[in-house]
């Protein structure tokens, strides 16, 4: 979606603002905040994409007027809504009004070690194989679905190189709208600067982007 | 945002969903676990091991695995080695994607709008207000991290630290340099 995330290559940001000995969170509430989040996922309700397409869709102020966790938080509360969790009476009241209806895939903290562990691989078994070969030149298409894509703005309709195949992975198109997991071939696209921002462009600047092969025509 | 997350963690508590003790454990584990020390030993191994090095290159994720590494939001690691010619940087224009095995949790300005959209466009500039100016002649190869494969830069290993063992090499490694944000530090 053309959402508030999208924001490779716009200007207006200001300076990135690298901090000396920089905590790994800001406040008490931000430790929550991912431990929450993480527990939540566990419940079955959404997946990685469904939770990315949640962030992606707040509202253009609201999500550039967040911190990075308070998009976390307020994108949580828009899942467990949809997932029947968690209503606005019980937060406006901050009491539960009724059971948890995922509560017996709660993460019980003597499985939290195995389930980062295990992580959630996203590469699935090949029914075809893969369209493009590194090497070949490939053209990005007009590709700006209304909902989740992992092709970003800057590098829509453009012309690149397929440097390397990653595997066939989950679709994040399909898979964070409720199609299932969908596989595609999933490859590596490099594009030189000049192509993706023309003239004036940085001549010895290339940029990638891991583009699955729905998003690719030949070139 | 306190009373806020606070009253999320007691109602989902209460209602069975989740358990403040696993909240505990996961906060526990990329504090004080799981972090960017893990990413500097894979990349000082790299550099004292031609052979881990070939296979860190080959499949990343293997290799990472040898040292114990893995798991959540590193399941498809590619690692990408620096020259001479050309630098990399690593970033996720969309939203954070960050290989947390090896280098934990993403600091805040790998995950705001300024490094996202510059990162992609005028990568010389943010390395500057990281510190870093390269030759005007080398190139920059800037990774966009838009599916589930997470990338590691491994810096080039510095001037003057022949002869230091992989402990202290390890501890040349700064965790943006295996962003692309920084390179080694030069011993002391």
């Amino acid at each position: 979606m053309n959402g508030p995330q999208d924001v490779g290559g716009r200007a207006g940001f200001g300076p990135v603002a690298p901090e000396r000995d920089e905590p790994l969170f800001h406040a008490e509430w931000e430790r929550r905040a991912l431990g929450i989040t993480l527990c939540c996922g566990v419940l079955g309700h959404w997946n990685i994409d469904s939770s990315r397409h949640a962030r992606e869709s707040l509202p253009p102020a609201v999500y550039y007027g967040s911190t990075y966790y308070e998009i976390w938080i307020r994108a949580l509360e828009a899942l467990l809504r949809d997932a029947g969790e968690l209503s606005y009476e019980e937060l406006s009241s901050g009491q539960s009004l009724a059971p948890g209806k995922a509560a017996t895939r709660c993460l019980k903290p003597d499985r939290v070690a195995a389930v980062l562990s295990a992580g959630s691989p996203v590469d699935r078994p090949a029914s075809a194989p893969a369209r493009f070969s590194p090497g070949d030149r490939v053209r990005t298409r007009n590709h700006q679905p209304l909902g989740h894509t992992r092709l970003p703005a800057y590098a829509r309709q453009k012309t690149g190189v397929v440097e390397a195949i990653r595997g066939h992975h989950i679709y994040a198109d399909a898979h964070a709208h409720g199609a299932g997991e969908a596989p595609e071939w999933l490859y590596t696209v490099r594009f030189d600067a000049g192509e993706l921002y023309g003239e004036g462009a940085d001549p010895t600047l290339s940029i990638s982007i891991d583009a699955w092969e729905p998003y690719l025509d030949p070139a | 945002m306190t009373a806020r997350v606070r009253a999320i963690e007691t109602i989902l508590t209460a209602k069975g969903l989740i358990d403040p003790a696993a909240v505990d454990a996961i906060v526990d584990t990329y504090e004080h676990k799981v972090g960017p020390r893990n990413g500097a030993q894979v990349v000082a191994r790299a550099w004292t091991d031609p052979a881990f090095a070939a296979r860190l290159a080959e499949d990343a994720t293997s290799a990472i695995a040898e040292m114990g590494f893995g798991g959540r939001q590193g399941e498809h690691m590619v690692a990408i080695f620096n020259t001479p010619d050309l630098h990399n940087l690593v970033v996720c224009t969309l939203c954070s994607c960050y290989p947390w095995p090896v280098l934990g949790l993403p600091p805040a300005w790998y995950k705001a709008p300024a490094y996202r959209a510059r990162a992609v466009r005028e990568p010389r500039a943010v390395l500057a207000e990281f510190g870093v100016t390269l030759p005007p002649d080398t190139g920059i190869r800037v990774w966009d991290s838009t599916a589930e494969v997470r990338y590691l830069v491994v810096p080039m290993r510095p001037d003057g630290s022949e002869g230091l063992c992989e402990a202290e090499l390890a501890d040349l490694v700064t965790r943006d340099s295996m962003i692309g944000c920084g390179v080694a530090r030069v011993p002391a």
